[in-house]
C-alpha cells in the first residue's frame, strides 16, 4: 500500500471538512477530559471507602486477672479462628496512655487504669465482623452470651458503627459504579455519533469513490488515519488540560488534604497512557467501522 | 451502405457491422428484440480496449434479464440484447423505463432477479463482492448529476480515477494533460467543481470516466441537466471517445438528440425493449467529431 498517499488524503479531508473535524476533535477532547477527571475520582472514592471499611474492628477484652500465659493462649485461639485478618495487641498500659492523651482530664479524675488488655482484631473482610464476633462469643441455648475462653471477658464489634460504615460505603461504591457505567455509555454515544455525522456528510464522496473502482480499504485508510489524528489531537489536548489542572490545583492540595494523595490512586503517567490509548483507539476504529455502512454500494 | 460505425473501429468489430445492412433493411418491428447471433460468445477473461483478431465476444450481452425491485415493481423485463466492440448505443425511453436499471446492473450496483449479464463473455454473477472494485475499473461511468468529488480540483478529480488503480504520480502526470486537453479542460486544472459551469463539470466527469481508457463507457442521462448547446459539446466528446475504440452506451430521454446522433437505439418502455434499431439506414458517410457538432447545431437550431 502507499502510506504517503493515504496520509495526504487524510490531511486533505481534514482540511476540507473542517467543521466535522473540529466537532470530532472537540467530542474526543471533552470525553477524554471527563474520563481523565473521573478515573482518579472513582479511584480516590473507592480508596477512601476501603480505608473506612478497614476500620471495622472487633475488640476482644482480656479478663482483668489474666496473666501472660493466658494472653498468649487467647492470641493462639484468635489466630486459629476463621475470618481473622490482623491481630493487634494493645496492653493495659498502652491503652491507658493512648486514652489519656485524648482525654487527660477524665483520666486524671479516675486516678487509675480501668482498661483491660485488648486484642484489636481486624476481620479478613469487613462484612465478616459479625461472624467473627459470633465465633468468639457464642450464644448459649438460654440466650445468654458465653465467651469461648475464660480469659476473654467480652467481645465487642461496635455493631452500630460497623453497620453504618458498611452501608454508607456500599452506597458510595454502587453510585460510583453506576456513574462510571453511565459515563462510558455517554462517551461511546457521543464519539460514535460525531463520527457517524462526519461520515454521513461524506457518504456521497464515498459512493463516487466506489463507482470509480476504489477498493474498500483504499477508501477506508484515509478515514482511519483521520480518526487516528483527531483522536490523538483530542487526547493530547485533554491530557494537557489535565496536566495543567494537576500542577496548579491538585499537587498544591495534595500536601494539605489526605484524600487527594491516596496511595492506591492511579499514577499520572499510567492515566495518560490509558486516556491516549482510548482516545486514539476508539476514534480510529470507530471511523473505520462506521464507514462499513457506506461502503456497501 | 456501411455507415454507422466509426472509421477507427477495429477489424474485430466487423462481424457486428457486416450484419447491419441486413438489419437495416429489415422492418424495425422485426428487428426489435432480435439477438445478434453473429457474435461469438466465447468467454474472455479480461476486458481489453485493444481489439483482437479472431473471436469477438460482445462487450455487453443481456440474456433474458429481469429486475424486480419489489413484487410488482418491474425495473426490467426479460431484456435481451448484445452490444459489440466499438459500438455507440443509445438507450431511450421515459423515466422509469429501465435505462438506469440497465446501467446499474452493468456496474453491479444491482443484481438481476433473473437472466444473465455477460461482459466480454464473462458472467457478472461470477464476480465476487471483493472483486467488484477491480471490475468497475473496466467501465467509465458518467452521470446526470456529474458525481464529482467536491473537495478536489479538476486535476485531482480526474487523477483519482487513476490513483485507485495504483498508478504512480509520474504515470498520472504523464497521462492527465492529454485527457484534459481532449476534454477542453486544460485551463481549468486548479478549479473546484463548484467554480465550473454544468457543461464543464460534465466534461470533468467524462474525463474521469475515460482517464484509465476503459473498454466500456456508460453515460446515464449525461445531458439531462445541460442546455442544448452544452449538450452538443458533451455528445461530441462521447462520440470522439467512441471513435477512439471505446464502446459507449448512453441513456437518454432526449429522443430528438438521439435520433440526430444516427446511432443504434434501444428503446425501452416499462422495463421492456420495444425497439432495437441499428442506424445503418442513415447511409451517410462517417463523420468526424467536428462535422457531427456542426450538423447537430444545424439540426437543433
Amino acid at each position: 500500500m502507499r502510506p504517503g498517499f493515504f496520509l495526504k488524503e487524510a490531511l486533505r479531508s481534514m482540511r476540507h471538512s473542517a467543521l466535522p473535524s473540529v466537532a470530532a476533535f472537540a467530542s474526543v477532547l471533552v470525553t477524554t477530559l471527563v474520563l481523565g477527571v473521573f478515573i482518579p475520582v472513582v479511584e480516590a472514592t473507592n480508596g477512601a471507602a476501603n480505608d473506612v471499611r478497614g476500620r471495622v474492628l472487633v475488640d476482644v477484652d482480656v479478663a482483668s486477672g489474666a496473666g501472660p500465659a493466658e494472653v498468649a493462649r487467647v492470641r493462639a485461639e484468635l489466630e486459629r479462628a476463621p475470618h481473622v485478618g490482623k491481630i493487634e495487641f494493645v496492653s493495659k498500659q498502652r491503652g491507658y496512655e493512648q486514652q489519656r492523651r485524648i482525654n487527660p482530664e477524665a483520666f486524671q479524675m479516675i486516678g487509675y487504669n480501668p482498661l483491660p488488655d485488648i486484642f484489636r482484631v481486624t476481620p479478613d473482610r469487613p462484612e465478616h465482623s459479625a461472624a467473627l464476633r459470633a465465633e468468639l462469643d457464642q450464644s448459649s441455648p438460654l440466650g445468654v452470651r458465653v465467651v469461648t475462653d475464660p480469659a476473654i471477658a467480652a467481645v465487642r464489634n461496635r455493631q452500630a458503627q460497623t453497620d453504618r460504615i458498611l452501608s454508607a460505603t456500599r452506597v458510595i461504591k454502587i453510585t460510583m459504579a453506576l456513574l462510571a457505567g453511565l459515563l462510558v455509555f455517554a462517551s461511546v454515544l457521543l464519539v460514535s455519533n460525531t463520527i457517524r455525522l462526519s461520515l454521513f456528510s461524506r457518504r456521497r464522496e464515498v459512493e463516487v469513490m466506489k463507482l470509480v473502482g476504489a477498493t474498500d480499504w483504499f477508501i477506508r485508510w484515509p478515514f482511519v488515519l483521520e480518526g487516528l489524528f483527531l483522536g490523538a489531537l483530542g487526547g493530547a489536548g485533554a491530557v494537557g488540560l489535565l496536566a495543567l489542572a494537576k500542577v496548579t490545583l491538585v499537587d498544591p492540595l495534595a500536601n494539605a488534604v489526605k484524600l487527594v494523595s491516596q496511595p492506591d490512586m492511579i499514577a499520572f503517567p499510567l492515566l495518560v497512557a490509558v486516556l491516549m490509548a482510548c482516545a486514539i483507539g476508539v476514534s480510529a476504529a470507530g471511523s473505520g467501522i462506521s464507514l462499513r455502512r457506506f461502503l456497501r454500494v | 451502405m456501411q455507415a454507422s460505425q466509426t472509421a477507427s473501429a477495429s477489424p474485430a468489430a466487423r462481424p457486428v457491422r457486416e450484419e447491419e445492412p441486413e438489419a437495416a433493411s429489415a422492418a424495425p418491428a422485426a428487428n426489435a428484440l432480435r439477438p445478434r447471433t453473429a457474435l461469438s460468445l466465447a468467454p474472455e477473461p479480461r476486458l481489453s480496449a485493444a481489439p483482437e483478431r479472431g473471436a469477438a465476444p460482445a462487450v455487453v450481452e443481456f440474456r433474458h434479464v429481469s429486475k424486480l425491485y419489489a413484487p410488482g415493481d418491474v425495473g426490467l423485463e426479460r431484456a435481451t440484447f448484445a452490444i459489440g466492440r466499438g459500438e455507440m448505443v443509445f438507450l431511450v425511453g421515459p423515466t422509469g423505463s429501465g435505462k438506469s436499471t440497465i446501467m446499474r446492473l452493468l456496474i453491479k450496483e444491482l443484481e438481476p432477479s433473473e437472466g444473465a449479464i455477460l461482459l466480454a463473455g464473462r458472467r457478472l454473477s461470477e464476480i465476487e463482492r471483493k472483486k467488484i472494485a477491480l471490475y468497475r475499473r473496466n467501465i467509465g461511468v458518467v452521470f446526470q448529476d456529474f458525481k464529482l468529488l467536491p473537495t478536489r480540483t479538476v486535476y485531482d478529480n480526474v487523477a483519482y480515477a487513476l490513483q485507485v488503480t495504483g498508478a504512480s504520480r509520474r504515470q498520472i502526470r504523464d497521462r492527465l494533460p492529454e485527457i484534459l486537453r481532449l476534454t477542453w479542460l486544460s485551463t481549468k486544472l486548479h478549479n473546484y467543481p463548484h467554480q465550473l459551469s454544468g457543461g464543464e463539470q460534465q466534461r470533468v466527469a467524462v474525463a474521469r470516466a475515460f482517464a484509465s481508457h476503459p473498454p466500456l463507457l456508460l453515460a446515464d442521462e449525461p445531458t439531462g441537466n445541460l442546455d442544448p448547446e452544452t449538450s452538443i459539446g458533451i455528445m461530441q466528446l462521447l462520440y470522439r471517445i467512441n471513435r477512439a475504440g471505446t464502446t459507449v452506451i448512453v441513456a437518454s430521454h432526449d429522443k430528438e438528440m438521439v435520433d440526430r446522433m444516427r446511432r443504434r437505439v434501444i428503446e425501452l418502455k416499462r422495463g421492456r425493449i420495444v425497439r432495437d434499431e441499428s442506424a445503418g439506414r442513415y447511409g451517410a458517410r462517417e463523420e468526424d467529431t467536428d462535422e457531427l457538432g456542426e450538423r447537430l447545431r444545424r439540426e437543433t437550431a
